[in-house]
């Protein structure tokens, strides 16, 4: 289990003003050959992109943390609800115009069902 | 009975059964001690799910502050994010793995590892470059709650299996491999008992017919020495007779 010492890279998947916001604290990181590890989705953006962004995003090496927005995450709910690998970790986080429902969440689901045992 | 349940495949000798009632001691071990790890990682797990859910309702809050410092920035200086997005370059906000042990479980904690960088300098020069250190700041706090979240997610993740696993061994253990064994060492109990039966049972047979032979023995002598006293000798007595008074024929070979 040495291989999460070199994952040190944040990745997110979120509207532009959550990619913008992260990107200001400074998370933003641009590869030699322009793979970027962020991806702005906005109302434009098809399912097939994010999709594939998500799986480029678990699959790399180098990223510890991967942030979705949660209604990003709504919209590929299965790809998300299917995840279990402990790295990258994966976090849905809240967006401006979508005020964070914990019930949604596929870990807090979890969380839920453990206490509710 | 010997006879029911599954039971190992051996030969039932004593050295068999005594391997077998180490193993089953073995087993015993073994299962209190899994019992005694996956208590003390259900401890770590119960305690952590309670933070999980906390930090989650806590991202909540932190993540509505962070928008609304961009919100302010988007009103003083217009939209940034264009500018932001293209001038990200290297991360200066990275994280760090560091392990930490459970009970023989690696649960690894992310460290925020940041550079003191200067990116984004120039955003902002023209107005609102106090608000766009301030929703820096801001969001670089909100990141640092998220990473916290993310290791305590990933330690979630991880005990969650590892405490899956445990229970199954623990299970495992508690119901196949010690009624099997168990089994065995009934099978090969009964077994030997068997045998301890078997072996008695013959030794008195050959001792009943030792006696009878010894008594028709003793008869047919008895009979004979009644017929005549006279006769030269019982013949039963064996072929005695003197060898050094009589003549032997000669041997040819």
């Amino acid at each position: 289990m040495a291989a999460h010492q070199d994952r040190n890279l944040l990745a997110v998947i979120g509207d532009e003003d959550s990619v913008t916001g992260l990107l200001l604290a400074g998370i933003g990181n641009v590869s030699q050959n322009q793979t970027k590890n962020f991806l702005v989705v906005d109302s434009k953006t098809q399912i097939p992109t994010i999709e594939a962004a998500f799986e480029e995003f678990t699959s790399r090496k180098d990223v510890a943390i991967l942030l979705i927005n949660q209604h990003v995450a709504e919209k590929i709910r299965p790809m998300v609800d299917k995840y279990q690998a402990p790295f990258p970790a994966l976090l849905e986080i809240p967006s401006k115009d979508h005020p964070y429902d914990p019930s949604k969440d596929s870990v807090l689901k979890r969380v839920q069902k453990l206490f509710g045992e | 009975m010997s006879g029911t349940g599954p039971r190992e495949n051996i030969f039932p000798t004593r050295m068999a059964l005594t391997n077998t009632k180490l193993r089953l001691k073995g087993a015993q071990t073994g299962h209190s001690l899994l019992a005694k790890k996956r208590d003390a990682l259900t401890t770590r797990f119960r305690a952590i799910l309670r933070r999980v859910d906390e930090a989650k309702r806590k991202m909540g809050r932190v993540m509505q502050l962070a928008s609304f410092s961009l919100a302010e920035v988007t009103y003083a200086t217009g939209d940034i994010s264009y500018l932001v997005q293209e001038q990200a370059k290297s991360a200066s906000f990275k994280v760090k793995a560091k392990q930490e042990n459970v009970s023989g479980v690696v649960l690894p904690t992310f460290e925020v590892d940041r550079v003191p960088g200067s990116d984004f300098n120039l955003t902002g020069l023209g107005r609102g470059g106090q608000q766009v250190l301030r929703a820096k700041e801001v969001y670089a706090k909100a990141v640092e709650t998220l990473v916290e979240l993310a290791s305590l997610q990933t330690a979630f993740m991880i005990l969650d299996e590892v405490i899956r696993a445990t229970n199954r061994r623990v299970n495992a253990i508690e119901h196949v491999v010690i009624p099997r064994l168990e089994n065995t060492i009934k099978y090969i109990t009964s077994e030997l008992d068997e045998m301890d039966r078997e072996e008695f049972f013959r030794l008195k047979k050959v001792q009943g017919k030792k006696k009878r032979d010894a008594e028709t023995a003793d008869a047919t002598r008895k009979e004979l020495e009644a017929e005549g006293q006279k006769d030269v000798q019982p013949t039963l007595a064996g072929g005695g007779g003197d060898i050094l008074g009589g003549k032997d024929e000669d041997v040819i070979f």
